[in-house]
């Protein structure tokens, strides 16, 4: 530690102002305070208290709670795989082969976007900022598993540049750019990251007898045209190479295909605990993102016009990637509400939005990218609405 | 639309292409692009830029339209009474559109196809009317020429460039030529280009490269 603190100092003085590289002053400088805390104080005039958790510590906490979706992630890959190809392995075979697959992707997100991040910040001469420490950590996770890479470094260089740098970088974005990259994906290479690609089966792979790559999703929008109980076709899929697959129990582990981080409900539970405790997350978003799902849910089975309409509305919760969305995508505090009565009507609105667009739009299979995405745009109005509520609700109170 | 109606005073011995009048065909290609400055006739650049040929036609089609209803305007100007002038703004500019359609029709009809209702649609394209109010209305006919020209190009120049993107990356093609294949590349094409979505994100792109070459800043 001290010999790369003092490294550091030696090359300082070449970035200061005067240095030969002082066009590169804030990599340096981003590079220095990622590894050590800054050394610098609050001057005597202006603010004095100040919380020792600045942006770098928060997003880090963030990345310690999507560590178990990551992990589990990379497990199910493998466990997948070896599923469809109808082979017994140990765990430890299925993490490598998880490994395998999706530390590939980690890297290309991360070297795009930080590269593209370095030259922005020397170009603008703005400090680089933080926000694609989380951003390049969600893009893998929400990514199939046989993501060809190089889709992965454009949907990352379209979200930064167009999602983030042009409106004016970190914490100015309007939406989610981890989302971005996914929507540039989905409507850019459509046949990569939809339909059946979420199980990785290798080059050449036989599949196993009855093998089919079916989401739960699309089983339940098929059976409107079955007629089927949907809960049945679910509970049926997969017999003779994967009994029980998309039983309730196992879509709420997240053992089932779908993309790298995101198929564990418990998972994504338990980055929300790391999240909520830490006061990162707002457990008020997350709660309401659940609940408008269940909500809507509810509502569908009472009118119950079809299959899917009459699915029971917990099997929401647990499939697709609601709780994912839920957890790490709605609660992401730039483009979400920041009234505390906005942040219910946000969330909310994602469950309810989520749930319609999976059961009426057969066009989308998942609907919470979508509903995020447009409830972000809506954030800033329902804060406007909020707050000019509670103007009003004052105004009257006032006695003037 | 840019309200500025500058009246340019000709005086009699003014050269056909003198400064001011250059100044008038070169201003629309850049610092007061219809497009990209003004954002008008936004709906058909999205709309017909899927490919390079459709979008061509559009181009050489509004700049006409713009061009000759100028001039005639410009030439009527004195006479029409100030009540009525957009009726007969959009009687002289369909003149032309039909014009315009049925010489489409006759000779390229396939295009004529793909660009199906945005030939008819120019009448009601707000480079066409915009640039009627604001210069024809108070100019010469040859000024009200130039001017005409020179927002056709200037719409034309965008249109190229988004269709060249688009096509380019969309279906990889240029005129219906494979460019990638024809270098023995296999090329997905990006579903993205060929969306409306695409190409307003791409507009925007166009925007933000222009303004900061330009120096452009946002007035507080």
């Amino acid at each position: 530690m001290k010999f790369l603190r003092n490294q550091l100092d030696k090359a300082k003085h070449h970035f200061e102002k005067g240095g030969k590289w002082e066009k590169y002053y804030y990599a340096f400088e981003a590079f220095d305070t990622f590894l050590f805390t800054p050394n610098t104080t609050t001057g005597s005039k202006g603010v004095q208290v100040r919380d020792a958790v600045d942006l770098k510590r928060m997003m880090m906490t963030v990345i310690i709670a999507m560590v178990p979706c990551l992990l589990f992630g990379m497990w199910n890959v493998g466990h997948q795989h070896f599923l469809a190809i109808g082979q017994a392995a140990t765990d430890g075979a299925k993490f490598l082969i998880g490994l395998k697959q999706v530390v590939p992707v980690i890297i290309v997100s991360y070297g795009v976007g930080l590269g593209i991040e370095f030259i922005f910040s020397t170009l603008r001469r703005h400090p680089v900022n933080e926000g694609f420490l989380v951003t390049g950590m969600l893009i893998p996770l929400v990514m199939p598993p046989d993501i060809p890479l190089w889709q992965v470094a454009l949907a990352t260089a379209f979200a930064v540049v167009i999602g983030k740098e042009a409106f004016g970088g970190t914490g100015m974005n309007v939406v989610n750019v981890a989302l971005t990259a996914r929507a540039f994906l989905y409507f850019a290479y459509p046949s990569n990251i939809s339909g059946e690609v979420w199980t990785y089966l290798g080059d050449g792979a036989q599949t196993v007898a009855g093998y089919s790559g079916a989401t739960p999703l699309a089983i339940s929008a098929n059976a409107i045209s079955t007629q089927a109980s949907a809960v049945a076709e679910l509970t049926s899929f997969g017999s003779g190479w994967a009994e029980g697959i998309y039983s309730f129990k196992s879509m709420f582990l997240g053992t089932m295909p779908g993309c790298i981080g995101e198929t564990s409900t418990l998972m994504c539970l338990i980055g929300a605990a790391i999240l909520v405790m830490t006061g990162v997350g707002s457990w008020k978003i997350i709660l309401s993102t659940f609940g408008g799902a269940y909500a809507m849910g509810l509502l569908l089975n009472a009118l119950g016009g079809n299959a899917f309409m009459q699915l029971p509305a917990h099997y929401h919760l647990v499939m697709g990637g609601l709780a994912f969305g839920a957890v790490f995508m709605a609660t992401d505090p730039v483009t979400a509400s920041q009234t505390e009565t906005g942040k219910w009507i946000y969330g909310f609105m994602i469950g309810v939005f989520t749930v319609m667009i999976r059961v009426f739009n057969p066009a989308y299979p998942e609907g919470i990218m979508l509903a995020i995405l447009l409830m972000n745009v809506f954030a800033p109005l329902i804060d406007y609405f909020v707050v000019s509520a509670n103007k009003k609700r004052r105004m009257q109170r006032a006695t003037v | 639309m840019s309200a500025e109606v500058a009246e340019v005073k000709v005086e009699k011995a003014e050269p056909l292409f003198s400064k001011k009048n250059k100044k008038l065909f070169t201003n629309p290609l850049d610092i007061d692009n219809p497009v990209t400055v003004q954002v008008l006739g936004v709906c058909s650049s999205l709309a017909v830029t899927t490919q390079m040929k459709p979008a061509f036609v559009m181009s050489i089609g509004l700049t006409i339209v713009t061009a000759c209803s100028n001039v005639v305007i410009s030439a009527l100007r004195n006479t029409i009474p100030s009540r009525i002038r957009i009726i007969v703004q959009l009687a002289i500019v369909s003149l032309w559109v039909i014009l315009v359609d049925q010489i489409l029709k006759a000779y390229v009809y396939d295009v004529s196809k793909q660009l199906s209702v945005f030939v008819g649609l120019i009448i009601t394209n707000c480079i066409v009317m915009g640039r009627l109010e604001a210069f024809a209305m108070g100019n010469k006919p040859w000024p009200s020429f130039i001017d005409g020209i020179g927002n056709g190009v200037g719409y034309g120049l965008i249109l190229m460039t988004l269709a060249f993107v688009r096509e380019l990356f969309g279906a990889g093609s240029l005129f219906g030529f494979k460019v990638w294949e024809s270098m023995g590349l296999h090329y997905q094409g990006n579903g993205l280009m060929l969306l409306p979505a695409g190409a307003c994100i791409l507009l925007g792109v166009i925007i933000w490269v222009q303004r900061s070459i330009n120096g452009y800043r946002e007035s507080h």
